[in-house]
């Protein structure tokens, strides 16, 4: 009995061993370290990504990877924590791999910055690049910006300016809610800002920050909001803190609008359902719908062709941007070389799959990139996750719009 | 005045579901010794299986199933598990437990998948039940009152008034004395692991609705049972039933308290400026730490009352 379940666990353990190294036997392809949680709680959105990539990759492999080789992604679970990210990185560099992207979480990006900043600077000849298509907060490509890193997803700021443009005219009192964490108090701050910009009508009857995911019932919540007289409630929550805070002021019958930056993310409308009818707005990268509105038969081609296989969306064009530009960009420097790939990058323009100009900005390295006010509705072509609902887009923010100055100053490498 | 009614209600609606989890896990606690980490899990459990099973016969044949096969999984547990490492000592049932928090886990994102459910609250339930100062009160809370304390009254009857619970209480104090009078004692455990599993998997059926069915539930709901098991005492469903509606109307007054302790000092003559740690902690406002305080209170409670609220022996 005993040394049969002993053989087991040998077994386990050489086949799970060899499944580890089989990645590394494959020599020609370029390898990209992907860096994000897939387990814990947040297992979801980084399972989600995955897949999402791996669609991606079939696009941009079939259209000729770069230097004729393929795309290869080499997984890496950090459980939504900066050290396990490290740790990610650390067998990253050991594998020569050298590009690391990473998709979820401030903290995390943070992390990554300084621990690749660090690496290049100890290692000039194995340096990598790190592709943050997912670490939101805004000081990444200002206070914090570091010439190593290119930032392929809009940040906080950016979002803010769109969410407050697409606000309607006839919005007079907000009230501002957010999570008590580095991604909530950058909303909330830059929020507030662009409301004092561009909408100085606008009254902030009430600004709060709630503890991050530990909050099980909203409803005292939505009696303040209700007692402050606001018409919307301006938020960054995501996930159950979202959910909950929706499903308590259904339960109310409170008639208030939900102005959001993350509705859409993935389980968000399951969650929500009819209870988010015409008026849960959220700012998105892109949707089938949007395909549909601006009459883009094959970006519409591209996104049925992944709804056929999945209960989600294709929001995500800002990764297929990236490895698009990637792969342009190491097709123009020969080589995967690190500093050589950077320069390539670099000032690069581009069209996304909808046809809107798109740019890598040099001074920060923050792709500029347009976004879209989206509104929960019945009446659009696809709806979301099989609820009957789906997204329409009320406005479109365009690169020129979110083209927002920078503080960073850049320390570029000697040669 | 009406936020205060209205967080009394609601309040009372989250102590009560606390107390459904709670109520459980201490009597598997003061019987048996295990704090059973994989409590939560089961509640968890209660919830998909309640969405699985209310697909297909509705929701109130779901609401006496799920906990059912929850108190059956329970049973398993005690039998082929528990009962197996129990000669290893406590320290082997509580990380058996705690591996059982990762499996359960595991298996509901391998069956179910890692999104939100659609698990609703049923049709015929949904409706305000009245209206309290503009706001509604659903009618499902006061469904869900109405099933905890149908349970609050059960478990007191079965634990005071039957002769199971005659043995079960007796079996609590004094194991050995129990057993040498002829009972079995291991099935005693095995039906109170398995009843306290099925009262949570009710809780799950619950309050799966009430919030949402995700595979992050469990996570969000442990703590908070273990800080209300510890702070109402060991062994005593009366303690658990007070500390949960403390706990429940701590939670969600703490939100409406826009005050810190900087403004209860400021009539007493202090000032507080500048930018130092101090500050900063006292000028946050109790709103932004409301989840914090009951485990600042579990802290308290253990300094200076070991035993819990109206525990008869010491944690």
């Amino acid at each position: 009995m005993t040394s049969s379940i002993r053989r087991l666990c040998f077994a386990f353990v050489a086949l799970s061993s060899a499944m580890a190294f089989q990645p590394a036997l494959a020599e020609d392809t370029i390898k990209i370290g992907y860096v994000d949680p897939f387990s814990g709680p947040f297992a979801s959105g980084g399972d989600e990504f995955l897949k999402v990539f791996g669609y991606i990759l079939q696009k941009v492999n079939a259209d000729g990877g770069a230097l004729g080789k393929k795309f290869e992604l080499v997984p890496f679970d950090d459980k939504l924590q900066p050290a396990e990210a490290l740790i990610a990185l650390k067998s990253i560099t050991d594998q020569n791999i050298p590009f690391v992207m990473q998709c979820t979480g401030s903290n995390v990006g943070a992390a990554l910055l300084d621990g690749v900043s660090k690496h290049n600077a100890r290692n000039p000849d194995n340096r990598v690049l790190y592709l943050n298509c997912g670490a939101l907060a805004t000081e990444l490509t200002n206070e914090k910006c570091d010439f190593w890193q290119f930032r392929f997803a809009g940040n906080v700021e950016m979002r803010a300016a769109a969410r407050i443009k697409a606000l309607p005219k006839d919005l007079k009192k907000v009230y501002l809610l957010n999570q008590d964490y580095l991604f909530g108090q950058s909303v909330q701050h830059d929020t507030r800002k662009w409301l004092e910009k561009l909408r100085p009508d606008i009254q902030v009857v009430g600004d709060e920050l709630m503890p991050f995911g530990k909050v099980q019932d909203f409803s005292s919540y939505v009696a303040k909001i209700k007692a402050s007289g606001a018409q919307s409630v301006l938020t960054g929550n995501y996930n159950r803190d979202l959910n909950l805070l929706i499903k308590a002021a259904v339960d109310d019958g409170i008639n208030i609008r939900f102005d959001t930056y993350l509705a859409h993310l993935i389980g968000g409308p399951t969650a929500i359902g009819a209870a988010g009818e015409n008026r849960l707005t959220t700012i998105s990268e892109f949707g089938p719908n949007v395909a549909v509105e601006l009459k883009k038969p094959e970006a519409e081609a591209f996104a049925s062709g992944w709804r056929a296989n999945h209960d989600t969306d294709f929001s995500e064009i800002n990764f297929l941007t990236m490895l698009q530009m990637l792969s342009k960009a190491i097709d123009k420097a020969g080589s995967t070389d690190a500093l050589k790939v950077a320069l390539a990058l670099e000032d690069a323009k581009a069209t996304d799959m909808v046809g809107f100009p798109v740019q890598m900005r040099k001074e920060d390295h923050q792709l500029l990139m347009p976004f879209y006010a989206v509104s929960f509705s019945r009446d659009v072509k696809y709806d979301a996750e099989k609820t009957g609902f789906g997204w329409k887009t009320d406005f479109i923010a365009s690169t020129e719009d979110l083209t927002l100055p920078t503080t960073c100053k850049m320390k570029r490498p000697a040669s | 005045m009406e936020t205060i009614l209205i967080s009394v209600l609601n309040g009372l609606v989250y102590g009560m579901l606390l107390f459904m989890l709670a109520s459980g896990l201490t009597l598997i606690f003061s019987m048996m010794g295990v704090l059973n980490f994989a409590h939560a899990s089961i509640y968890m459990l209660g919830a998909y299986l309640a969405f699985t099973v209310s697909r297909f016969v509705g929701f109130f044949p779901a609401l006496i199933i799920a906990p059912i096969l929850c108190g059956l999984i329970g049973a398993a547990i005690e039998i082929w598990g528990l009962r197996r490492v129990h000669h290893n000592g406590h320290i082997a049932e509580l990380l058996f437990t705690f591996g059982l928090v990762f499996i359960i886990q595991r298996l509901v994102q391998m069956t179910w998948g890692m999104l939100p459910m659609a698990y609703r609250v049923p049709p015929s339930l949904d409706f305000p039940l009245f209206v309290l100062y503009g706001a509604n009160f659903p009618a499902y809370r006061g469904f869900m009152l109405l099933v905890s304390a149908a349970m609050l009254l059960g478990t007191w009857l079965l634990l005071k008034k039957t002769r199971i619970g005659l043995i079960i209480q007796a079996a609590l104090t004094h194991p050995h004395m129990v057993s040498s009078l002829g009972h079995n004692v291991p099935r005693v455990f095995t039906t109170v692991f398995a009843g306290g599993c099925l009262l949570a998997g009710l809780a799950g059926v619950i309050g799966g609705n009430y919030q949402t069915t995700e595979p992050g539930m469990a996570e969000s709901m442990g703590p908070i049972v273990f800080v209300v098991v510890v702070f109402g005492g060991l062994g005593s469903l009366a303690g658990c039933f007070i500390a949960s509606v403390v706990m429940g109307m701590i939670q969600t007054f703490a939100v409406v308290i826009d005050y810190s302790v900087a403004d209860l000092l400021r009539p007493m003559g202090v000032m507080l400026t500048g930018d130092t740690l101090l500050t900063e902690v006292l000028t946050v406002p109790v709103a932004r730490i409301g989840a914090l305080l009951p485990f600042v209170m579990m802290v308290t409670i253990l300094f200076f009352r070991p035993r819990g609220l109206m525990g008869t022996r010491d944690t």
